[in-house]
């Protein structure tokens, strides 16, 4: 191989790498943004098509009881009584709890959920167990942290148990995926109990609270003399 | 021109420089049909875990091992330390910068020399900035005999100063046809042991920070429920301090407290050699 052949193979390699230097990373960048933006778009889609039950005005105004944090103590879970039109459709009634719940108080800091968290679908097998799924957000915003998420799970099984006495279990998907945690810690590959005095064991019991607490916390007691509070427009 | 390949050193010219852009082009594609794998959510535990099963209490062999807590006779020597995330996972974030996977490590180190000091043999479930996966962790525990297992938290919520002690919901008990425990509910049999460590140590905790609850919690926790040994979380609140200093006078605090409880269970635990449940 003379000098010649040995210069403009190296000139030939150390341009690859040069080029390969420059263009990875931009190329890299651009693959991300990509996914990004069409995870994003995936998420706007799937908002479009499922929003809110709305409530009807029909329907008989019953006293609902939702969980949120307590204003006293923000590692327990308090009721607050909330007047609403709720459906006798278990479904329909579970969407309508379950979406006030995610719209929160108005004291933002009360919240067990996300904001931007959306309810995606939500429906009942025969056997008491219900599904709900939920958009990306209550996985990626919800604060990480064994309490936080435990509160996040506590929240929806005791505000259905309290409004939707044919949900026997909880089981939470994410963008219609079972996933293994919720944001780190709590296990969602199992269900959680929801009406606990039916009698009944979860089928998955990995993730079911103990009997007589919620998860982490001990709630007071069931009682109709929450503290009544106002809504968050979403 | 340059086509003109009567000339041969053009030819090789053209045959190298032709090579040269396959290879770089090659290695482009390469990394570009990496990138969305990597963008992708991790996957849950294999499938193979879950239908595994853990030899009992203390081994990472699946078969030829005594079931339940009965490999617990020889007493309570090994304490495997988990600290928790890692790795691109940073579990909880303060506005100051402070995370969570970086703390733990911190908390793991003090921890570490507490329970030496006492007597007791360490393992970590990582040692750098990793992360392996719940599986991973559990079994590194899972293979140790007479080992309890403790999982390191900072909370991003709470009472900052305050600690609490999580073991795991409550999971019956199910055995194999050959008295295998289910990979997936390794932590059944020893809620009864996991639950007097946890209210052991967090009784430690909470005469050191005061605020703390008294006896430990209980959450479903995901790391806990493959380990086949007494099993607790102890998370510290939290990254919303408004400076690092804060957490890390803690360290010294908390590991002097977590390894007192271990003391303090070590009888309980050398009692418990049939099925692992507490009377």
């Amino acid at each position: 191989m003379n000098e010649r052949w040995k210069f403009w193979l190296s000139a030939l390699l150390a341009f690859a790498v040069i080029g390969a230097a420059i263009f990875v990373p931009i190329l890299r960048r651009r693959m991300k943004r990509a996914a990004r933006l069409q995870q994003q778009s995936e998420e706007q889609a799937r908002r479009e098509l499922s929003q809110p039950i709305p409530m009807n005005p029909a329907d008989p105004r019953v006293k609902a009881r939702l969980f949120w944090l307590s204003g006293t103590d923000n590692s327990m879970l308090a009721p607050a009584v909330v007047e609403l039109p709720l459906s006798s459709d278990p479904v329909l009634r579970s969407k309508q709890v379950l979406n006030t719940l995610l719209a929160g108080p108005v004291d933002a800091e009360l919240r067990t959920l996300p904001p931007d968290a959306v309810l995606l679908a939500f429906y009942i097998l025969p056997d008491g167990t219900a599904i709900a799924d939920f958009s990306e957000a209550v996985a990626t915003s919800t604060p990480s942290g064994i309490a936080s998420e435990q509160l996040a799970v506590d929240s929806m099984a005791r505000t259905l148990e309290a409004n939707v006495p044919q949900v026997k279990r909880l089981k939470i998907l994410i963008h219609g995926q079972e996933v293994e945690t919720l944001a780190g810690h709590v296990d969602l590959t199992g269900t959680f109990v929801v009406n606990a005095g039916m009698g009944r064991t979860p089928t998955t019991p990995a993730a079911a609270p103990a009997a007589g607490k919620v998860g982490a916390l001990t709630l007071p007691p069931l009682t109709l003399n929450g503290s009544t509070v106002k809504l968050a427009q979403r | 021109m340059l086509l003109d390949v009567g000339n041969s050193k053009r030819l090789r010219f053209l045959i190298i420089s032709g090579m040269t852009s396959l290879l770089f082009a090659g290695a482009v594609m390469a990394l570009v049909l990496q990138i969305p794998s990597q963008t992708q959510r991790p996957v849950a535990a294999s499938a193979s875990s879950s239908t595994s099963a853990v030899p009992g209490a203390q081994s990472g062999t699946p078969a030829g091992s005594l079931p339940g807590a009965q490999a617990t006779q020889g007493g309570l020597s090994v304490v495997a330390l988990d600290p928790a995330h890692g790795g691109t996972d940073l579990g909880a974030r303060g506005t100051g910068g402070i995370q969570e996977s970086e703390i733990v490590m911190e908390f793991a180190a003090q921890m570490r020399r507490a329970l030496e000091q006492q007597g007791f043999q360490v393992v970590q479930t990582r040692q750098g900035n990793d992360n392996p996966s719940f599986d991973d962790r559990s079994a590194i525990a899972n293979a140790q005999r007479g080992a309890i297992f403790i999982s390191l938290h900072i909370s991003s919520t709470g009472v900052p100063g305050t600690v609490r002690v999580y073991v795991n919901a409550d999971l019956p008990t199910v055995t194999t046809a050959n008295g295998l425990i289910p990979w997936d509910r390794a932590q059944a049999p020893f809620l009864g042991l996991s639950r007097k460590l946890g209210d052991l140590v967090q009784g430690m905790l909470t005469q050191q920070f005061k605020g703390s609850p008294d006896t430990a919690q209980t959450a479903a926790i995901r790391q806990l429920r493959t380990t086949a040994a007494p099993a607790i979380a102890v998370e510290v609140s939290s990254v919303v301090v408004n400076d690092r200093a804060d957490l890390d006078h803690m360290a010294p605090g908390v590991a002097d407290a977590v390894a007192r409880g271990v003391v303090a269970f070590k009888p309980s635990y050398v009692m418990a050699s049939t099925g692992g449940a507490l009377p």
